[in-house]
């Protein structure tokens, strides 16, 4: 499809409340000639009727991206916002218009800090054109005409006229290059606590996520892959399964069995009938206490890449009037997103096509046309919602690969593959497992002169993107401990430091899970700290305060969750507090939980107040609502989550044996949203950070007690 | 050929016996508001009402319902306090990706008929449904509000 033929084209794909609208059929010529709406700029269709639908390319998933930068563009357009709705273009028309929306990739907290440059320029050049388009007509000068909220009004004539009236007249028009964006202090639409979008079909049962899909003729598939890491599927009898009611076809796809079915729940049933065995390979041995012994070797090891060096830390250890000394570790964790993995497919010899749910959908299309074996422009994937993603529709799209491979063998046919909550469980992209010893030195007046952080463990992008590697150094393993950065620094300034990461990655899938290696830097850093503080017999904030004098956005955090959390003050009886701070995406995170333990050892996380500084705050009650979403997703795996590897198998199945946390464990949440402007900080991840560190150090302060090994529950919480 | 009455219809269903419910609804049905999270009754995302009572669907075989039996999804929904509860999770903003929102929706109803001045231990208690995106304190609001609604309507 070409530009042109696009541009007389309405986007088939969307999030709006058209119908039909997931089924990617072409819109015929005479459907167009009776009114389809033509686009002001890629990032902005008007209708007639004055609806504002802007076009997104980042991917709406629960964490309120799409409402943000639907303000971001309503704020640049002066745009009614009651009128404005939204559509996802698809990564085939991002293909066919040279990435004119940009990155598709919704990972990294970064929906709208690297896509609001971008569109609120397109938003600006779409007023000015349509502000161009009413002077035009009217015959004046466009420094005379104005609008307010989507109306275009000439005062010396008296005229007016809206955005629908003159949209086609503007989208004719060249548009303007660099246009002035706002100054976010003058901002009425971003900035404000407005509702979502797009809420009535998530409390009716109308909204269609991709798992929903539905079309005439669809079957389904149900699959097991292998669930050994480094094992594979050696063989398979589909006898019985074959002669199973509603079944189609068996069959094998790279490492897994396949059953396509009339339903899927005839597809899944028949799929538990065959007899599958494996062949472990070199993985027969692999269990959870021989990767710790791996991890442990690493903890010693002579060689380490490094990740934050200055001065000499082993001199300063030497030196130290105290050392203190601690080994920490962090579990795989799944990310088991409510909707399962699924994937809807169908290939031709010419043609493929995959309705999904993903985080990424240009990857997603790649993958297609890699599986397809077609070119990308012969492929398409419709964007359809998420039941949450994560991560882990971000790390791999191999659910999508799958449902590819399927379709392609049954040509023609639409295929709806489902994974099951146990294949979620079993073949995820897991939170990479990591050890990490610490070592301080403080001098005779408690002063930190020396630290160094031995992190032993996973990488992520060794196994999931390896062309990103640096030298075979990792450099996301040292999220947040950086020396500097707008990404992700230590927030503080120690004379003598040493981080370094010796590398060792057994065969489990590791992936992006929200906060990603920050998750665990924050435990492992924000805890001792607290470790360090108590031996040089210094107040835990005061101890931070010290070494944060040359980090004032780290410290302004910190010392706004200690005021409004009441550090210092005498908390209620049997309730202790804990604080931690980190930076990540850009943001400024801190918290101080406030937990009790009862004599049973059972704790109680209370309340935790929490401060963020993401420059810009778009949209003020969306952002309260990561902080509280991403203090769930933490609290439960820091309390109770951990994926345990048996023959090269994870163990934990179902939630069941992997809880989640539930209401009764939610703790009171307290949000300060302090942007300080001039930089773009994330704001789905960042606060995950600081959950489990200011909990494990009030955990401290209730019982005496240190938990260094994640998850809580394996520690027993009663008082000594 | 099983026969269920499900939102005011007798429908027949082409199923074999031992086919959850959530599926029946789901594919035979077509029926997509009510979701599959786990398959084995832990994350609540597939509850349904069955003669007025909050059931998990994906748990619950088809050959254990009977043709005289009222089965209400979500789509079916309605009354003062479902309603009431569509209402406050609407004003509150409640729904994040929104997937398990169809049975948080069911179960708070559910609670409030039961209770209709819920306390926090009884919502602690009876709202047992998953939420990954971790809606919890927004859920606690709406069901108070919904509730007040209820009883001052």
């Amino acid at each position: 499809m070409n530009a042109l033929d696009f541009n007389r084209r309405t986007f088939l794909v969307g999030a709006g409340a058209t119908a039909g609208l997931t089924l990617g059929f072409s819109i015929s010529d005479e459907a167009l000639a009776q009114g389809a709406t033509p686009e002001v700029n890629a990032w902005v269709v008007i209708r007639p009727d004055d609806t504002i639908v802007v076009r997104i390319g980042r991917q709406e998933m629960g964490q309120g991206t799409v409402t943000g930068l639907a303000q971001l563009v309503a704020e640049e357009l002066e745009a009614d916002w009651a009128k404005v709705t939204y559509e996802y273009p698809t990564p085939g028309q991002n293909v066919a218009r040279k990435r004119v929306w940009g990155d598709f990739a919704t990972s990294g907290s970064r929906g709208i800090r690297n896509s609001e440059k971008a569109m609120r320029e397109g938003a600006a050049a779409a007023r000015m054109m349509l502000l161009q388009a009413a002077a035009d007509e009217w015959k004046v000068p466009v420094a005379e005409v104005s609008v307010a909220k989507g109306v275009i009004t000439h005062k010396g004539s008296n005229r007016s006229t809206t955005y629908g009236k003159v949209a086609g007249a503007a989208a004719k028009l060249t548009p303007p290059t660099n246009p002035p964006l706002k100054d976010p202090k003058t901002w009425t639409i971003a900035g404000k606590p407005l509702k979502r979008l797009a809420q009535d079909g998530k409390v009716n049962g109308k909204q269609v996520y991709s798992i929903d899909f539905q079309a005439p003729g669809l079957l389904n598939a149900a699959v097991k892959d292998c669930p050994i890491w480094g094992g594979s599927l050696k063989s398979f009898d589909a006898a019985a399964a074959e002669k199973m009611p509603g079944v189609k076809k068996v069959l094998k796809i790279e490492n897994a069995v396949v059953v396509v079915a009339d339903t899927w729940w005839r597809a899944k049933t028949a799929l538990d009938a065959v007899k599958i065995e494996y062949d472990s390979g070199k993985s027969a041995n692999l269990d959870s206490k021989a990767i710790d012994d791996m991890l442990n070797e690493g903890l010693g090891a002579t060689e380490a890449f490094i990740g934050n060096q200055s001065g000499d830390v082993q001199a300063a250890i030497k030196g130290a009037a105290r050392m203190v000394e601690a080994t920490y570790s962090m579990p795989y964790q799944n990310h088991a997103p409510m909707e399962p993995m699924n994937s809807t497919a169908r290939w031709t010899a010419d043609k493929c096509e995959v309705w999904t749910s993903t985080q990424n959908g240009e990857a997603a299309l790649a993958t297609t046309s890699q599986a397809a074996g077609l070119p990308l422009d012969k492929c398409e994937v419709y964007r359809m919602d998420l039941g949450g993603g994560f991560g882990r529709r971000a790390t791999s799209q191999d659910y999508v690969r799958q449902s590819v491979l399927i379709a392609k063998e049954m040509p023609g046919q639409q295929i709806k593959l489902i994974w099951s909550r146990e294949e979620d469980q079993l073949r995820g992209c897991y939170h990479p497992i990591t050890k990490c010893k610490m070592t301080g030195s403080l001098d005779k007046d408690g002063n930190l002169t020396g630290l160094h952080m031995r992190i032993s463990g996973q990488s992520i992008l060794a196994t999931i993107r390896p062309e990103a590697l640096d030298k075979g150094r990792d450099p996301a393993t040292f999220q947040g401990l950086n020396a500097g950065g707008a990404e992700g620094a230590i927030g503080y300034t120690i004379p003598n430091i040493l981080v370094d990461h010796a590398m060792r990655n057994p065969p489990v899938r590791p992936g992006f899970w929200r906060g990603v290696n920050n998750n665990q830097n924050a435990i492992y850093l924000e805890c001792f700290m607290d470790e360090l503080a108590k031996e040089a017999g210094i107040d835990a904030l005061e101890f931070r305060r010290k070494l944060m004098k040359n980090h004032p956005k780290h410290l302004a955090v910190l010392n706004a969750v200690a005021e409004k959390g009441g550090w210092g003050k005498p908390a209620e009886k049997g309730v202790f507090r804990g604080l931690a701070q980190h930076m990540g995406y850009g943001s400024y995170v801190a918290a101080c939980a406030e937990v009790s333990v009862n004599d049973a050892g059972t704790l109680k996380v209370h309340r935790i107040v929490a401060a963020t500084d993401c420059g810009h705050a778009v949209n003020p009650a969306q952002i309260e609502r990561q902080i509280e979403g991403s203090f769930a997703y933490g609290l439960g795996a820091a309390m109770f989550q951990e994926i345990t590897i048996k023959g090269g198998k994870v163990v934990e199945e179902n939630f069941d044996s992997y809880p989640i946390l539930r209401m009764d464990d939610m703790p009171a949440v307290e949000s300060i949203i302090a942007p300080t402007g001039g930089f773009w900080g994330g704001v789905g991840e960042p606060t995950i950070f600081v959950a489990a560190p200011a909990v494990l150090n009030a955990i401290f302060a209730a019982t005496g007690k240190r938990v260094r090994n994640m998850p809580i529950k394996n520690t027993d919480l009663r008082k000594a | 050929m099983a026969k269920l009455n499900i939102n005011g219809k007798t429908l027949d269903v082409n199923a074999e016996p031992d086919t959850p419910l959530l599926w029946a609804i789901r594919e035979q049905l077509g029926l997509t508001g009510t979701k599959y999270g786990c398959g084995v009754a832990q994350c609540g995302a597939c509850t349904v009402y069955v003669d007025g009572e909050p059931v998990r669907s994906c748990s619950l075989p088809i050959s254990a319902i009977n043709a005289t039996q009222k089965i209400i999804t979500i789509e079916g929904a309605s009354g003062k306090i479902v309603e009431a509860v569509q209402k406050a999770w609407l004003e509150h903003d409640v729904p994040q990706c929104g997937y398990c929102q169809s049975g948080q929706i069911l179960a708070a109803a559910s609670l409030i008929k039961a209770k209709p001045s819920p306390t926090d231990e009884d919502i602690n208690r009876e709202m047992s449904n998953i939420c990954r995106c971790g809606t919890y304190n927004r859920i606690r609001t709406a069901i108070k509000q919904a509730a007040a609604a209820v009883r001052g309507a």
